[in-house]
């Protein structure tokens, strides 16, 4: 599965690593309906990192387009409200 | 999917697939893709422009600040020097809070600094993958049926289509926040001109009466000990003289004795070349 940082650029991730990162995205998810500043841009970070770490940096010749696009690293918790409610940036 | 990954990948996804539908020949639809992506990057290429311009303007206004904060402090010495330590605190004051500003501005561009950095690898990396593109369409329209070019085409052009976009939202970001900067800075040169500096505490976001409070009572020990430092360096130096003007006398330069001298305030500030108000 690719997924994107957006500003920053495409990761590839296994499948495993797509299920731990649905994990991640749950928190997300609560700490922006708990409207927790803190605990959003932590678990965020947590999350980017998570991405960087265990995907494979997609090469600048390849053409593919993204399964999951996260948001830009410096979302606010106002931006972010948007997109991590109900269920998250992945389903489930 | 929902969220930004849904709607990101839809937008782009349906601009593509509008951009192919108009062609019906598929070498046709890759040559006008092709152009489009080219079109594009000049675009993005001016927007890179336009961030550094932003990042100027923020960088002239930091000088400006700069020249504010020498002004005050040569008054703030004047002022002293003649005698008039109310005044001289009021400089001092004012000083603190522009130098506040400055360092938060400092940041700020550094951070931009920062951000045209990477748009600018950005940018390269749109112009590797529209190379690809290029090469890419060459197979296509010799290998492929025109049913399946169609299929590939679609997804090498969202691809591509995908990392305009992202380019595009790294351009967008880094212009709100100079936008932001920059109206912040006019506010304070605004309320300085206006001379009702003390209520930039108001500006900063998020901070309620107390830590309002707390700010003002850190700042002053702040002006106290600056206020001391120059009396020292005053008192070291040649007694009244720089101003020539009758008034000041060599009193209220001497360490110590500011207060009585202070007691003149009002009448005596006109002289003190408080021009600017």
């Amino acid at each position: 599965m690719i997924v994107r940082i957006s500003t920053e650029g495409q990761y590839e991730l296994s499948e495993a690593d797509v299920a731990q990162l649905n994990e991640l995205d749950n928190e997300a998810v609560s700490a922006c309906e708990g409207d927790d500043e803190q605990r959003f841009a932590a678990v965020f970070e947590r999350l980017l990192g998570f991405v960087r770490e265990h995907g494979r940096a997609v090469a600048d010749d390849e053409l593919a387009p993204s399964d999951l696009i996260l948001p830009p690293p410096d979302v606010s918790l106002a931006e972010a409200r948007k997109e991590f409610s109900g269920e998250g940036l992945i389903p489930g | 999917m929902p969220g930004l990954s849904g709607r990101m990948s839809t937008v782009v996804k349906a601009k593509i697939s509008k951009l192919l539908d108009r062609a019906e020949d598929p070498a046709e639809t890759l040559e006008y893709s092709y152009q489009k992506q080219i079109e594009l990057l000049q675009n993005v290429k001016k927007g890179i422009a336009d961030v550094v311009t932003a990042k100027k303007r923020l960088q002239l206004q930091e000088e400006k600040l700069q020249q504010q904060i020498l002004k005050l402090d040569t008054q703030a010495r004047q002022a002293l020097a003649a005698g008039n330590e109310d005044l001289a605190r009021v400089a001092l004051e004012r000083k603190n809070g522009i130098q506040a500003e400055l360092q938060s501005l400092d940041s700020q561009i550094a951070q931009l600094e920062d951000q045209q950095q990477k748009m600018t690898d950005s940018e390269q990396k749109l112009r590797t993958k529209i190379e690809q593109f290029r090469s890419k369409k060459e197979v296509i329209k010799a290998q492929y049926s025109a049913a399946e070019a169609q299929v590939r085409i679609s997804e090498a052009a969202t691809g591509v289509g995908e990392e305009m976009a992202d380019v595009g939202l790294a351009m967008q970001r880094a212009l709100d926040k100079t936008e932001s900067m920059r109206a912040r800075a006019d506010a304070v040169q605004e309320l300085e001109a206006a001379g009702t500096f003390e209520d930039l505490t108001s500006l900063t976001p998020g901070e309620d009466d107390i830590d309002r409070q707390l700010r003002q009572l850190s700042s002053s020990s702040e002006v106290d000990s600056e206020l001391a430092k120059l009396k020292a360096e005053l008192g070291s130096g040649q007694p009244a003289g720089q101003l020539g003007a009758g008034e000041a006398a060599g009193a209220g330069a001497n360490p110590g004795a500011g207060e009585s001298a202070a007691a003149g305030g009002p009448a005596a500030a006109p002289a003190a070349e408080g021009g600017e108000q």
